[in-house]
């Protein structure tokens, strides 16, 4: 009976899930198989030639033009990653622990609004805001407290992290909500008893149980952040392509598909080790909390 | 305590700040008569609304958008019911492997969806059209809707159901009967939430819409002529004014749920 049961049980799982499930398989595990073995391929005129060839990967490690594009795209997803998480974090914490419980899911809900409109306007708007007649330098200009327009801020890398990190907020804050929320006020309270001053219980109980909540936001950020094309496209005006771009260009521009799905390929690839790497932290400190 | 909750409630309040930046500007600039979009504003006026109304291939964007959306939303959702009765409901072999990946689209750069099935179709000989646009934007918005859907089903109570079976109702009458009226407010939430994800959606589209326009594309390429750039500003009062009153039915009707599952009106969004 016992067996009968789980089968039954079983079988109507199978049935259920199955629908959402071939649709993944059919448009999105078929194309990424496809890609992967294109990237195997060599490029012919117009057409993609079913010859095995090791020479995009070779490519792609070796041509100092991708490997500068790349470079670039994770060391601007990264500093994106450490700027949104730890401008996030104070917000999350505040939310959780100084809000009173019925005004935080208005925070939450006024967190939120801001990332629901035109992603395409957003950015453009940052471009109005950080640019050389925009709104930070004709008002900085127009006080008084500068003569000529600052130009850190102009269409380069930190207006990119810039514009990214406003994109990504709420991804960085409601993980880091989440898992401040989960904490048990008492271990706060038992830390002080124990004598430890305020700094001490937050560094040494606070933090760590946080952690897994800031790690879920790092990720989160990070993944979406290194395949972004819009913002070096509007922001940086094409000139300071990221990954996402150069993708683009050898995909429909220069037609060279397997050199295109080796990028892709390979940018995947890099995307599962970072994620590989950051859950096996979170393990140690899920472990840390039971 | 004081002290230290007065600098972090300043720093939440800047930090709004910065989140609505951009929202505050854009109808300044959408109401300015100004060609340019810079500081010191010029004067008062409604031109680039009524500029935005007569523009006709606004109007095929608009459509096209309207069209994907809806689609996308309603066939996201219908996915996601599957996938969240199964995932909350039933125990499986392979259960988290098969979840994992569909919601895998979640944490995939966007451009690698978009290429990847780009080669596909063309690959295929399918000509691009919106319905390819439906078809990235369906697999985009499945995990979000089974993310809102899944909390939906597993805060249902399984007796409810046993008690309608018990009464003599069937699998699917009881489902219709009992468990749809229930997770209702999720189904909803889930419907707009997904319809304002393909409605913003702009990768996907770019790629695979050929040479029909949707709205963020037609955003896009008018970006490029400062000419155009008032009128998109007031585009994007309109979408923004539209966004807000979406999300806030949505909250409406995510909170009357919780109320209705007996829980706690304001719980939060996860």
């Amino acid at each position: 009976m016992a067996k009968g049961g789980l089968d039954a049980q079983a079988r109507q799982g199978y049935a259920l899930i199955a629908p959402p499930f071939l649709y993944a398989a059919l448009v999105l595990a078929a194309p990424l198989l496809t890609i992967l073995a294109y990237s195997f391929l060599t490029d012919g005129y117009l057409e993609v030639v079913r010859e095995f060839t090791w020479a995009n990967y070779v490519q792609v490690w070796t041509d100092p033009i991708v490997r500068t594009v790349m470079l670039r795209s994770l060391m601007v997803s990264a500093l994106v990653t450490l700027v949104t998480v730890a401008l996030a974090f104070p917000v999350a914490y505040y939310v959780s622990f100084l809000v009173r419980p019925q005004k935080k899911a208005t925070w939450l809900f006024l967190i939120t609004i801001p990332f629901w409109t035109s992603y395409l306007i957003r950015v453009f708007l940052w471009k109005v805001i950080l640019g050389y007649n925009g709104v930070v330098n004709s008002s900085l200009t127009g006080l008084g407290i500068i003569d000529e327009p600052l130009t850190f801020i102009l269409y380069n890398v930190n207006s990119i992290v810039i514009t990214l990190a406003h994109a990504y907020a709420p991804f960085a804050i409601l993980p880091i909500f989440v898992a401040l929320e989960k904490i048990d006020r008492s271990l706060l309270e038992a830390g002080r008893d124990l004598g430890e001053s305020r700094a001490m219980t937050f560094w040494r109980v606070t933090l760590p149980l946080a952690m897994p909540g800031v790690l879920a936001a790092v990720l989160i950020v990070f993944i979406p952040t290194i395949g972004d094309y819009v913002t070096p496209e509007l922001i940086g005006g094409g000139k300071i392509p990221m990954i996402a771009n150069l993708i683009q260009v050898q995909m429909l521009a220069l037609d060279n598909r397997p050199l295109g799905s080796a990028l892709a390929v390979t940018t995947m690839a890099i995307v599962a080790v970072v994620s590989i790497v950051f859950l096996l932290i979170n393990r140690r400190f899920l472990k840390v909390r039971s | 305590m004081k002290g230290q909750g007065r600098g972090l409630q300043a720093y939440a309040l800047l930090y709004l700040l910065f989140l609505y930046a951009p929202i505050i500007l854009l109808p300044l600039f959408a109401f300015n008569s100004g060609t340019i979009i810079a500081f010191p504003l010029q004067g008062f006026t409604t031109d680039w609304f009524s500029q935005m109304w007569a523009n006709a291939t606004l109007r095929t964007a608009l459509a096209n958008s309207l069209l994907i959306a809806v689609s996308a939303a309603v066939l996201a959702t219908c996915l996601g019911i599957f996938a969240a009765r199964a995932s909350t409901r039933f125990e499986f072999p392979g259960k988290g492997g098969m979840m994992g990946f569909i919601l895998l689209p979640m944490v995939l750069p966007e451009i690698i969806v978009a290429m990847s099935l780009l080669v596909v179709l063309l690959g295929a000989g399918v000509q691009l059209s919106i319905l390819t646009v439906i078809l990235g934007h369906v697999l985009i918005c499945m995990p979000y809707a089974i993310a809102i859907l899944s909390t939906a089903f597993s805060s249902l109570d399984k007796s409810l159901e046993e008690a309608a079976y018990d009464l003599g109702e069937t699998r699917w009458s009881a489902f219709r009967l009992v468990t749809l009226p229930l997770v209702m407010p999720g189904i909803i939430s889930s419907l707009l939430i997904s319809f304002t994800i393909s409605l913003d959606e702009f990768i996907i589209a770019f790629f695979l819409a050929g040479n029909q326009p949707t709205l963020p594309t037609y955003i896009f390429s008018q970006l490029r002529f400062p000419k155009q750039i008032p009128m998109i500003m007031a585009l994007g009062t309109v979408l923004v004014a539209l966004s807000i009153v979406l999300l806030a039915l949505g909250e409406y009707f995510r909170r009357r749920g919780n109320a209705r599952m007996g829980g706690n009106p304001t719980r939060g969004f996860l």
